[in-house]
């Protein structure tokens, strides 16, 4: 007896959907073996996490305030994946965009008018983060370095800047030794609706319809997508790919650097260390999972925020360490990528030995 | 001034030591055509469950087998994903890192006594034993031949990896699956195996490279501990081009820029620490670049041909 797969000729839908779910199950199962052999009762720990990201008002607003980030650095990983470039650089362009948001409003929020400081952080935030990520681009397309490595590297660079930043000039004098710069003015604060849910959510919503009309709609869209699965037809059809490289890299790092401002201006209202928590490789995960589709990326990145607040849920009510999400988190990534077999292939058992021709 | 080399040279190869052991692990896994982004995770995972296990049992052995294990595992993941079941390579490396990230924070803030954290913890630890003679020997003497047990393993590691790689057959049936595939299959070669077994393999020596970490080069176990050094030793296997030899260059260089990293910290140097952390992940950066750029000038890349490919018998690709 033998298992053989066949290449499905088009992908099933049955399996597209099934998968992702399965996964989460099989992680759930998965996590829960590892909290039992840490001595933990994985029943009681799902329950304190559900009921701390899900079970009343306030937790689904504590979720939504995670899930921003994640959907803005999710949509931003996401374009780049479709074109085949390996941004994992999401968490320096986020931390980029954030320094620069933090640079109007501690420098220039009392010298501007009111109304223009906030749109001001805006434009700072994703430009910084744009030309973040616009740095591998270039080395990519002009001379073929390594994307990974290079969106890798740069992330801990931005991160030691974040930090020489608030721990050296950018510090408050008044803070006592806090680590951080001073409180930024009201004018420099997202409006928010309700809990900590920030303005930031329209943005990533905004986000996601343009980031849809853009790959479905348009010219562009067409060619990005044409690069991503099968960069020989792009090339052979006349398709610019370094130039396609620069455009995405510039959206992409545009949308992680949106999110850093959200988070200095919606959430902490000033920078601290509190800024880089890891949202830009989740937000690898959240784009994966979501099969790098802009409405699945806001579906689970809401997911990825209740597991994140039920995670922090559990270190506060059972003394469990916080990455128990994270572990969740790679354990499901781990299944969908190993599902995903289901969704290209076929898969048969065959009695008896093979015959040579199927070998 | 003879101090102050015989110093330099000993940082240098004890932080070298654990990013050359990952860069082998990496070399040999590429070899066989498969792309293992997983190395900073599996490192991690390495030094925690290293030092736990050593903390724990009092016997330092007992640790590095267990780093042995879990790396050989976090790969064994890996190799499933990509080999058996044609998952992307690159996404499913970046899963292990995730993952192993994740696993080895819970595992640092619980498995210290009665499950609070191990950060702080003083362990058992590889001491640095001068070898007789050599270590008399001015300025190599203390620094090359005054090392831990996992240092000197490397001095015979290399060589050998060099030596099976290039001059033996079975090195000869590693290159040729990471070359090409189809044409090891036609010789007989299990490709599928073949990639398993290094794949493992490389894994062992990111869990080693990780066990370098808690137990002998930081002592211990802090969070995010291994800081990008599984990613540098990434950028380090294009360096050397592949070439377990070459490997040594890197990991010199780089474990350089951490000794003087450090020795300009002692010195009470005027630059802001943030700035000197930089440095080993900006060089990074300046030696792919110049790398790449050389690589273009000569005409000539020395990835294996199919790395990053799955292989499928029936299937062209």
């Amino acid at each position: 007896m033998t298992i053989v797969f066949e290449k499905r000729l088009t992908r099933s839908r049955w399996a597209m959907f099934l998968v992702p779910v399965l996964s989460f199950v099989l992680a759930l199962i998965f996590g829960a073996i590892i909290l039992l052999t840490f001595g933990v009762n994985p029943l009681e720990a799902y329950r304190v996490m559900v009921e701390g990201s899900l079970g009343s008002g306030y937790a689904l607003s504590e979720t939504l305030v995670k899930a921003i980030p994640l959907m803005l650095t999710g949509l931003g990983v996401a374009i780049a994946f479709r074109m085949l470039f390996w941004n994992i650089g999401a968490e320096g362009q986020l931390a980029m965009g954030g320094i620069a948001a933090a640079y109007i409003a501690l420098f220039w929020a009392d010298r501007l008018p009111g109304p223009l400081v906030l749109p001001m952080m805006f434009v700072a935030g994703v430009l910084a983060g744009a030309i973040w990520g616009l740095i591998p681009a270039f080395l990519r397309a002009v001379l073929g370095v390594n994307e990974i490595l290079t969106t890798l590297m740069m992330n801990y660079i931005a991160i030691l800047l974040v930090e020489y930043l608030y721990l050296g000039p950018w510090r408050d004098p008044q803070g006592y030794g806090f680590p951080g710069t001073a409180q930024f003015p009201q004018v420099a604060w997202l409006p928010r609706f309700t809990g900590r849910v920030h303005l930031g959510l329209v943005f990533a919503i905004v986000a996601a319809v343009l980031m849809w009309f853009v790959l479905n709609r348009t010219r562009w869209g067409y060619e990005i997508r044409v690069i991503g699965e099968n960069p020989r037809a792009a090339r052979y059809s006349g398709i610019n790919i370094g130039f396609n490289v620069l455009l995405v890299m510039l959206l992409s790092g545009g949308l992680s650097g949106l999110a850093g401002m959200a988070e200095v201006s919606g959430i902490s209202r000033r920078l601290y260390q509190g800024l880089t928590v890891g949202y830009g490789y989740t937000a690898i995960i959240v784009a994966w999972l979501a099969n790098l589709n802009p409405w699945g990326i806001l579906f689970v990145a809401f997911l990825m925020g209740a597991l994140l607040v039920g995670g922090d849920q559990l270190q506060v009510a059972m003394g469990l360490p916080a990455a128990v999400a994270l572990v969740l988190q790679g354990a499901i990534l781990f299944f969908v990528l190993g599902g995903s077999i289901f969704v290209n292939y076929r898969i048969r058992i065959v009695k008896g030995r093979r015959r040579p021709e199927e070998a | 001034m003879e101090d102050l080399i015989t110093s330099i040279l000993t940082i240098t190869i004890r932080a070298g030591t654990s990013l050359l052991y990952a860069t082998l692990g990496e070399i040999y896994t590429e070899r066989s055509g498969i792309l293992n982004l997983g190395v900073e995770g599996t490192m991690m995972v390495g030094a925690a469950t290293a030092f736990a296990v050593a903390y724990h049992s009092g016997n330092i052995w007992l640790g590095l087998g267990a780093a042995v294990l879990v790396g050989g595992l976090m790969a064994l993941i890996h190799a499933f994903l990509t080999v058996s079941l044609r998952a992307d390579q690159v996404v499913s490396g970046l899963a292990v890192t995730l993952f192993g990230t994740g696993l080895a924070s819970f595992m640092g803030q619980r498995l210290g006594p009665g499950g609070t954290t191990m950060v702080g913890l003083q362990g058992p630890s590889f001491q640095r034993i001068p070898l007789p003679v050599l270590s008399d020997l001015p300025i190599v003497g203390p620094s090359i031949f005054t090392q831990d047990v996992l240092t000197y393993f490397l001095y015979l590691l290399v060589p050998f990896l060099w030596f099976y790689l290039y001059k033996t057959r079975s090195g000869l049936h590693l290159r040729a699956v990471g070359e090409n595939p189809q044409a090891a299959d036609v010789m007989g070669i299990n490709v599928a195996a073949t990639r398993y077994a290094y794949t493992i393999f490389g894994g062992v020596l990111m869990g080693l490279a990780g066990a370098h970490l808690s137990l002998g080069y930081l002592k211990g176990w802090a969070d995010n501990i291994t800081g990008g050094r599984g990613w540098i030793a990434i950028a380090l296997v294009i360096f050397a081009m592949w070439d377990p030899i070459r490997a040594v260059i890197g990991a010199v260089l780089f474990g350089g820029i951490n000794a003087l990293q450090f020795r300009m910290q002692a010195a009470g140097t005027t630059i802001p620490a943030s700035f000197l952390n930089m440095t080993p992940y900006f060089f990074t950066i300046l030696v792919l670049v110049m790398i790449t750029w050389w690589e273009a000038v000569r005409k000539r890349v020395g990835a294996p041909a199919a790395l990053g490919i799955p292989y499928v018998r029936e299937e062209k690709r």
